[in-house]
């Protein structure tokens, strides 16, 4: 046995305070001049809180014209992206559902993407913070510090949520995505800090069918509340009370 | 006055301990190799999809997380609660844990979409987040800093003496949160019934226990096969296992039932027409569950060393598999009641998961680094006690600081270098 003295707290404590201190401190310097979730909110108007009204008596079950333009702006599903590899492991930000009453036997379609809740699952369970709230209640993915543990796609009851499975290429200055980690709808945020309405809202509009209807939710004169004021809706998954910003009608 | 004191010992390194080294390292280096694969051409190559996002890895993350936080508990008797008989095992349960948690969160780690961004998983933590509030605690509650690392502050003669340190019970009361990391998600109704909670709780500690079992008695066998291991202090209560063996092996399959798919298709199709899901759950969950169960409840305890011996509880590992896919795979229920869906994005379904070898290696390599990491700390430090407690003179009370100076200032006015 050898005689050597024993290995103290001190010791441990200064070999792990070491170790700590060259493990982190580069990337501590490295995210010192990044941006910050402030940042992120910065051109978000805290007086607002922005929402979808779908009408599902409008919504054409064979067009599919809301997704193609989210597919445009933001850059995912490409020809060369579902190509080759499973389509399950394709992204979806947004999806057309066709659904049938069980009892009447109606059948209905709408899209279905994330559903920016005021109080969102996916937020609470991220370790870093990068699934994030705006101030105007965009749900949305800081993917600068996901770390792809897909913990809010568990979380998520929508399943809005969709990981990067494989490298990317050409992708859309507007939505920069990034190979492992989770992206979803962010209700085009870019273009709504822009003054523009989102990607869907619009190709709903210009295919004739008005079907989904973009506005402030906070704004009682605005058309999406009036709208909401006179016309029976849902939200889906009531029942976890997380207060959805995106509601239908007609369903 | 003579006292007992713990004395521990480093870990011999036999050329037991060495081959066994080099076995663990070609599984460590398998895992290396899945892993640069993964990165290389993303998740696509794993089998896991949008659908299932948690894979065959996470099964083994899981089950050493968990097993550490069980393992800890050991510590915990002695800290949290009071019992100075687990004292001198506070160490190696304490190692035991880390090494444990080192396997689990390595996978964990490696199968992140961004490994590379483990810096920022370290130092941006969202505390809403349970999973990252559960990882701070348990790693500062498994730290040395929370376990008294020196023999005489944990040595039952001083505690009996009044002599050792308080027990850091604030601090390692935090490993027994530890079970609430996977807090329950409203997405899954596997993860959504109240009970999983303390169930977590007691599987962690059946686990647990099991390995420290293991780990303890390879320890003692390595010093000298005829010696007995060195922790033959009574084990942890029993009833609490036996309880937890009868409910994960008949009390949560019905349980699952309820759980299930909110339609009845999808309920039929899970536990007739799954396939190897089917199989596992009624031939391994419920089969062999309920009869691991009913041997546990056969089994009496030996008068001569009266313990339990956990190797019972480990009749329901297999479970893990079958419980993480009914919890993983389900998906949330139906997302808009009342209706069928026609065409969607497999909405209501309960989808396979075709694990591929990548999962596998990079699971078994966190098995092995965890075994790895074991010897290797145990090498390095002195966490293991010795078979039989010593007599030991106590120590020399210190010379008084003033004193030696005092002696200083003499040497120093006679004229001699000090």
């Amino acid at each position: 046995m050898t005689n050597r003295a024993e290995l103290t707290r001190r010791d441990i404590l200064k070999s792990g305070a070491a170790a700590s201190t060259v493990t982190l401190a580069p990337g501590v310097t490295l995210m010192a001049f990044g941006g910050t979730p402030a940042e992120a909110s910065s051109r978000a108007d805290a007086g607002k809180r922005w929402g979808l009204l779908i009408d599902a008596g409008k919504c054409a079950a064979d067009c599919t014209d809301c997704v193609t333009a989210c597919k445009v702006e933001n850059g995912w599903g490409n020809d060369e992206e579902h190509g080759h590899i499973d389509p399950e492991q394709a992204p979806e930000w947004i999806r057309k559902v066709t659904l049938r009453d069980k009892e009447t036997g109606r059948e209905v379609s709408a899209p279905v993407m994330c559903q920016h809740c005021e109080n969102p699952p996916c937020v609470d369970v991220c370790p870093t913070g990068a699934s994030m709230q705006r101030i105007d209640g965009i749900v949305q993915v800081d993917k600068h510090i996901c770390i792809g543990c897909r913990y809010c796609m568990m979380a998520c009851p929508f399943k809005a949520r969709s990981f990067v499975h494989e490298p990317l290429n050409e992708q859309s200055v507007n939505a920069p995505r990034g190979q492992g980690t989770v992206e979803s709808c962010n209700l085009c945020a870019p273009r709504i800090d822009s003054g523009r309405i989102p990607a869907c809202v619009e190709a709903c509009e210009k295919a004739g069918h008005s079907a989904i209807l973009f506005g402030d939710l906070k704004d009682p004169e605005s058309p999406i509340s009036k709208a909401l004021k006179d016309y029976d809706s849902v939200a889906l998954r009531s029942d976890l009370g997380l207060n959805a910003g995106v509601r239908y009608t007609n369903l | 006055m003579a006292m007992e004191q713990t004395i521990y010992r480093e870990l011999k390194a036999t050329p037991g301990v060495w081959q066994a080294a080099a076995l663990l390292a070609a599984f460590l280096v398998a895992a290396g190799g899945a892993w640069f694969y993964m990165e290389h051409h993303g998740h696509a190559v794993t089998g896991m999809t949008n659908q299932i996002v948690w894979g065959l890895p996470h099964v083994f993350a899981i089950f050493l997380i968990v097993a550490a936080s069980g393992a800890l508990n050991v510590a915990s008797i002695a800290s949290v609660f009071g019992n100075k008989a687990y004292k001198p095992m506070a160490r190696f349960s304490s190692l035991l844990a880390i090494t444990l948690l080192v396997g689990g969160l390595a996978i964990v780690v490696l199968d992140l979409g961004r490994a590379d961004r483990l810096i920022v998983a370290m130092t941006t933590y969202n505390f809403k987040s349970i999973f990252a509030c559960g990882t701070v605690a348990t790693i500062t509650a498994s730290s040395p800093w929370s376990r008294s690392t020196r023999a005489a502050d944990v040595s039952p003669a001083r505690l009996q003496m009044g002599q050792a340190r308080r027990p850091r019970r604030p601090v390692a009361a935090c490993a027994l949160a530890w079970a609430t990391v996977l807090r329950r998600l409203v997405a899954r109704p596997g993860y959504d019934a109240a009970i999983v909670a303390p169930m977590f709780i007691i599987m962690s500690f059946s686990f647990g226990l099991a390995v420290f079992v293991d780990a303890d008695d390879t320890a003692a066998a390595q010093r000298s096969p005829d010696r007995r291991p060195a922790s033959d202090a009574p084990r942890p209560a029993p009833r609490g296992l036996r309880r937890h063996g009868f409910y994960f092996g008949a009390g949560h399959p019905p349980l699952g039932v309820s759980t299930a798919p909110r339609t009845p298709a999808a309920t039929g199709r899970w536990f007739m027409c799954s396939g190897i899901y089917t199989l596992l759950f009624w031939g391994v969950q419920v089969i062999i569950g309920i009869v691991g169960v009913a041997l546990v409840f056969s089994t009496r305890r030996r008068l001569d060393r009266p313990r339990l011996d956990p190797r019972g509880d480990r009749r329901f590992r297999p479970d893990l598999r079958t419980d993480r896919h009914r919890r993983s795979n389900h998906p949330s229920a139906a997302t808009i009641p009342g209706y069928e869906v026609l065409e969607g994005f497999h909405e209501g379904v309960v989808n396979p998961h075709h694990a591929v070898d990548l999962g596998l290696m990079l699971g078994l390599g966190g098995v092995a680094l965890a075994l790895f990491a074991r010897p290797v700390s145990g090498r390095r430090s002195r966490a293991g006690p010795a078979d039989e407690p010593v007599r030991r003179q106590p120590r020399r009370k210190r010379p008084d600081r003033a004193r030696v100076n005092e002696g200083v200032m003499a040497l120093d006015a006679t004229g001699c270098t000090p």
